[in-house]
């Protein structure tokens, strides 16, 4: 152990800031405060689990959120009691506010994409996993780490505090364009909702670049001996990539928003021309509001990678696990991964191709979007060989991960259609697009995140999740998320578009009233869904059942630490890694799975 | 998958990415600082990107530099960007002493170190006392000024009158954007310069209390560094897209 804390630099200091010896003996001289391990905890299970709690509060808003738009969307005009219970003067006699449906969708995406998908998704299994399956002792800097998560809750409290203005959240749409971001007047939302959502964003990316840095850093230098970067686990280089996509794209979110603090605050044009309100001038003039998009979406295409690419990394390993298969196309997969990061920094024009873009440059966009198609169809057809006669055992996470090929298929469909900028002319701000990105990022995402929950649930709180919840809580997810999405697709070929308040006002659209009735009737079922995960969750983590060692008998390093988390992962030295991950069923061995801890047998062939 | 070769023996772990070892034989604090500083990078190219857009969009009537910053401190007559040269000197001067404080700590050499960061520091305040008088003579502008149209909010319309320098809605030199830009991105590599001399000073007060004797290195001192030649070399781009461009 002492050669691994000290190879690591030039012998002159140890280079993790930890001391590793003392791992070697009792560690129960470590006393810990209730504070020190429950609140200010630099221990990366305990941030893990810290991330996952409020991502999953966060997730309970947003959640309730759409289901409130959609009461709207779905019956509109009618009134709903339930409603004025919690939106009080924004829903008067229980009917929707137009400004707070507005708010609604705004924050709704906000916290899907930032607070559970980013935040939540890799806070969480970055966290728990990294330092489990790379074989260390804990992140890089424990420091750094704790400061993540704390940001992390300071920006998720900001978001939940704006939700209480007189004024409203902010309401201009996730993708906050200028210049109804920009001007404090433009509508009420943009007043101090929007400042407090920059404030709470600018912090969150504060957040995610220590906790991106950690990672990259824990990863490329505290893999165990014998880890190679062909021996880590998918889960491993999908968050390792996710964090460099973070750190290459939030500092330019962070550079617009400052840009766009400046308009709103202190008069400057950068995103700003030519504007009147209520007939009077405005005194801004030669900015381009384009401008902002350009560098919103160069974040934000990445971001999509962000959200997705932890979820892909969690179905490789679940997929493999649980078909008792090595998972196929090892190097390919990695490799898909990082084409899949590359191609995101240079696709952002497609979500602008009506802005006035030259037509010339829409089809150069369109070229490098549609190449994303070849990296993600490697993806799917290797999840779909590893299930391929695999001896499949049905967990609630690999429901779930089989569930995400199949949404991550449906969506990237419809994402080539969406990729072409002369389809996207007809289609661009209809429900098409809701269908397609919730369908590939927002479902698929959350999906993965659900398989990670269930899989991992036992090395996290060392109990177990019922199972029987666990598979009433998929079909009935899986069944409202296609009952949700699939229709849109029609109405946004029909050309509904997004974020109205209302479409009664086009007797064209009227003969569409009932599908809006349906797909908010399985919002619903789905939510009542999400219940049973719940209960399941925060009863499991109290009075489930108490796993065993290894439930999934799985390879990776996490599962040959104790059950119980101790300080340091492994009481003695940390095993050394002698083969790669997904030896399931290899011929000749005494079982169906072969630790990455296990030395190769004489005579046996390393598999890859 | 299993055409692989024999390797029952093969030995791993004993390369650069074979696990145990850091790949780049550098610290993960060093590592994470050089991580942070590519992505600060990306932050000043959102910027200075947007900031070609509009150079680009309105060359007709955007200033040149040469006529804006034309004053140097106890002589009256006009030299184009002769001050600023100096700063971007003395900025450039204190990355040297920065280089030679790490070296010192390299040898140990306490007195060394002290020495150089000192002069580093010194050099940090220099250039952000400059900028400050820079800031000072683009703000006061000509006493002839220009003639611009200025939106008078009372009114509520665009007025002709005589303005003279610059803020954030106008400006004397030319495209009130340049302004915008000029004020925004030498502020905010300014507040990085400034952050950059609170940390050294920092670093300097933890050196002079001796702690990296005993912990019996200066890696402390090359981190800061790297932070501060960071700055450094942004700056040479700030002032190639401000003045030279």
């Amino acid at each position: 152990m002492s050669s691994h804390a000290e190879t690591l630099d030039h012998g002159h200091h140890d280079a993790h800031g930890h001391d590793h010896e003392h791992f070697h003996d009792d560690h129960d001289h470590h006393e810990e405060s209730f504070i020190s391990k429950y609140v200010f905890s630099q221990d990366h299970k305990m941030i893990s689990k810290q991330f996952l709690v409020t991502a999953v509060f966060m997730g309970i808003l947003a959640m309730m959120m759409s289901i409130f738009f959609r009461l709207q969307l779905g019956w509109p005009g009618k009134s709903f009691p339930i409603l004025e219970t919690f939106l009080g003067k924004w829903a008067p006699g229980g009917v929707l506010a137009p400004d707070m449906y507005l708010a609604l969708v705004t924050i709704h995406g906000t916290i899907m994409v930032f607070f559970v998908l980013t935040g939540g998704l890799s806070g969480t299994f970055s966290n728990l996993l990294i330092p489990f399956q790379i074989g260390a002792r804990d992140m890089a800097s424990g420091f750094l780490n704790m400061l993540s998560y704390w940001f992390f809750l300071l920006s998720s409290v900001i978001m939940v505090i704006s939700l209480f203005l007189e004024t409203g959240p902010a309401s201009g749409g996730w993708t906050i364009y200028p210049p109804l971001s920009a001007l404090p007047q433009a509508m009420p939302g943009s007043g101090m909702g929007m400042t407090l959502w920059l404030v709470s964003m600018a912090i969150f990316i504060v957040s995610s670049l220590l906790g991106s840095l950690n990672y990259i850093v824990t990863v490329v230098n505290l893999r165990v001996k014998g880890m190679s970067m062909t021996r880590l686990p998918l889960t491993i280089w999908a968050f390792l990539v996710t964090a460099i996509l973070g750190v290459l794209s939030f500092p330019v979110l962070f550079a617009a928003a400052l840009l766009l603090i400046f308009d709103r605050s202190f008069g400057t044009s950068f995103y700003l021309s030519d504007i009147y309100i209520g007939g009077q001038a405005l005194e801004h003039t030669g900015g381009s509001p384009i401008l902002f998009q350009h560098l919103f979406w160069f974040l934000g295409h990445p971001e999509v990678y962000i959200v997705l690419l932890p979820a892909l990394g969690l179905t490789s390993e679940i997929i493999s696990t649980n078909a008792r298969k090595p998972i196929f196309g090892y190097k390919a997969m990695i490799g898909s991964i990082l084409v899949i990061a590359f191609l995101s920094f240079i696709v952002w024009g497609h979500h602008m191709f009506i802005t006035g873009m030259n037509p010339f440059l829409g089809s150069v966009f369109t070229f490098t979007t549609l190449l994303v198609a070849i990296p993600s169809a490697v993806k799917v057809f290797n999840y779909i060989t590893t299930l391929w006669k695999g001896n499949i055992v049905f967990t609630p996470a690999m429901l779930f991960a089989v569930g995400l090929v199949s949404t991550f298929i449906t969506g990237g469909l419809t994402g080539i259609i969406l990729g072409d900028s002369a389809l996207d002319i007809n289609i661009h701000d209809t429900y098409f697009v809701v269908a397609h990105f919730h369908i590939v990022m927002g479902a698929s995402a959350i999906f993965g995140m659900f398989a990670g929950v269930y899989h991992w649930f036992p090395r996290m709180y060392g109990k177990m999740m019922n199972k029987q919840l666990g598979f009433a809580h998929f079909w009935l997810t899986i069944v409202s998320v296609y009952g949700v999405f699939f229709p849109m697709h029609f109405l946004g070929l029909a050309g509904i578009p997004r974020r109205y308040y209302t479409n009664t006002e086009f007797a064209l659209f009227d003969s569409f009233s009932d599908i809006n009735a349906m797909i908010s009737t399985f919002a619903i079922l789905g939510a009542i869904a999400q219940c049973l995960f719940l209960f399941n969750f925060f009863y499991s983590i109290f009075k489930g059942a108490k796993t065993k060692h290894n439930p999934w008998n799985a390879n990776t390093m996490e599962w040959t630490a104790p059950t119980e988390h101790i300080h340091g992962n492994w009481p003695g030295a940390i095993p050394e890694v002698h083969r790669w991950p997904y030896d399931y069923s290899k011929p000749g061995m005494p079982e169906d799975f072969v630790q990455q801890t296990v030395p190769l047998q004489n005579g046996e062939v390393e598999s890859h | 998958m299993s055409h692989g070769h024999e390797a029952v023996h093969k030995p791993t772990g004993t390369s650069t990415w074979g696990g145990g070892i850091s790949p780049f034989k550098i610290s993960y604090g060093k590592m994470m600082m050089w991580f942070f500083l590519i992505s600060d990078a990306f932050t000043f190219s959102a910027l200075l990107t947007s900031y070609g857009f509009y150079r680009h969009k309105y060359a007709d009537n955007w200033p040149v530099a040469g006529d804006v910053f034309t004053h140097f401190p106890f002589y009256s007559g006009h030299i184009e960007l002769a001050y600023v040269a100096f700063m971007t000197f003395v900025l450039i001067a204190s990355s040297v002493t920065m280089v030679l404080a790490v070296e010192a700590g390299h040898r140990m050499d306490k007195k060394g170190v002290l020495f150089w960061m000192f002069w580093t520091i010194i050099g940090g305040l220099i250039f952000v006392g400059s900028q400050a008088w820079e800031w000072y003579h683009f703000i006061h502008g000509t006493a002839h000024g220009a003639l611009r149209d200025i939106f008078d909010a009372d009114l509520g319309q665009w007025v002709n009158t005589i303005v003279h320098g610059a803020n954030l809605s106008h400006n004397e030199y030319g495209h009130p954007l340049f302004a915008d830009f000029f004020f925004f991105i030498t502020g905010f590599h300014g507040f990085h310069v400034f952050s950059g001399v609170v940390i050294n000073f920092i670093i300097f007060l933890m050196v002079w209390s001796g702690k990296f004797e005993k912990t019996g290195h200066y890696e402390m001192v090359e981190k800061s560094g790297l932070y501060w030649h960071f700055v450094d070399l942004v700056w040479v781009f700030v002032f190639t897209f401000f003045y030279l461009i």
